[in-house]
């Protein structure tokens, strides 16, 4: 079997971050919380930069339930969109270089969200990552964490159901 | 403690939170545990920037306040209170430029649980933007007697 010659790193890297900046920066109430997005090859970080704003309880303090649910939220969002938006993109059906807020696929819409709160959100950074724990051409279920200091101690964990946006291709 | 100086501590104390001052929330009425808190339209809440319609996070939050106060504003509740866990339905897409208010009402409540309902509208009040259940923590002052 003979495969093609690897495209440049940099034509990869390119791709993917653009598509993952699109995906990103075109929401914003994602720019409002200061969440920003690492990627590993397919596998996403989502960063909540700590700021004042987002504190709840200013006497612990602690970051607000709202923001922690929010960034749970939006995390599970991203995640899904950014999977259905990977094979797309890897097989040239997408072109990030043309994608905009126009061209963007619609994103999956929450039908529900039950969050747990495990601990106390501590005024610093926060992560979480989502898995699709399965995704249906009508509705998809994602599960998402969030930690601080210790990625085995989680502060909060959240299940969410999306709607799954209608494809016209 | 009367049920007025709890509602004026409920009231006070969601005033005092940072994150609802971001969010602009204001409070409507809040005692006997039940609590109604509104926050407007902004174009920095948006999550979908074709429609301008708000990002159900920002939903989540004004929920999740509510609740708290709901809480804490009831006559049995010592406290503070934080949310153990919450389930928000999304039913439709709030309307853009329109003002969301949520109501919860703290339903029952023991000496460790508070249970809680709440719905969020905007103006069309008879078409609930987002319903939401939950479980809170019902915390006793330092030195309080269990």
């Amino acid at each position: 079997m003979s495969r093609g010659k690897p495209e440049p790193m940099q034509a990869v890297k390119q791709r993917r971050d653009a598509a993952l900046r699109a995906l990103v920066e075109g929401v914003p109430y994602i720019q409002f919380l200061g969440v920003t997005v690492d990627r590993r090859g397919d596998e996403l970080t989502a960063v909540l930069a700590f700021d004042e704003k987002l504190i709840g309880n200013p006497v612990l303090p602690a970051i607000h339930g709202g923001v922690t649910a929010a960034f749970l939220e939006v995390t599970a969002q991203i995640e899904v969109s950014w999977a259905m938006l990977w094979d797309d993109l890897e097989t040239g059906q997408i072109d990030p270089r043309t994608l905009t807020q126009e061209t963007l696929p619609r994103l999956p819409k929450t039908i529900d969200f039950t969050v747990d709160y495990l601990r106390s959100g501590l005024p610093r950074d926060a992560y979480a990552r989502a898995r699709v724990t399965r995704s249906g051409r009508r509705y998809a279920t994602v599960f998402v964490e969030a930690w601080q200091d210790n990625r085995s101690r989680p502060f909060a964990q959240a299940t969410v159901h999306f709607l799954m946006p209608t494809r016209d291709r | 403690m009367s049920g007025v100086d709890k509602a004026k501590i409920a009231s006070q104390f969601i005033a005092y939170l940072p994150h609802a001052k971001a969010l602009d929330m204001r409070i409507e009425e809040v005692g006997d545990g039940v609590a109604i808190i509104s926050m407007p339209y902004s174009a920095k809440l948006v999550g979908d920037a074709r429609t301008g319609v708000i990002h159900g996070g920002a939903v989540s939050a004004l929920m999740d306040t509510c609740g708290g106060a709901a809480v804490m504003s009831h006559p049995d509740a010592p406290g503070g209170t934080a949310t153990i866990d919450l389930r928000i339905d999304y039913m439709r897409a709030a309307t853009p430029e329109q003002r969301i208010t949520a109501r919860a009402e703290c339903h029952h409540i023991t000496r460790n649980v508070a249970f809680v309902r709440a719905v969020a509208m905007d103006e069309d009040t008879a078409r609930p933007v987002a319903m939401a259940t939950g479980a809170f923590t019902v915390e006793r002052p330092e030195g309080a007697k269990q």
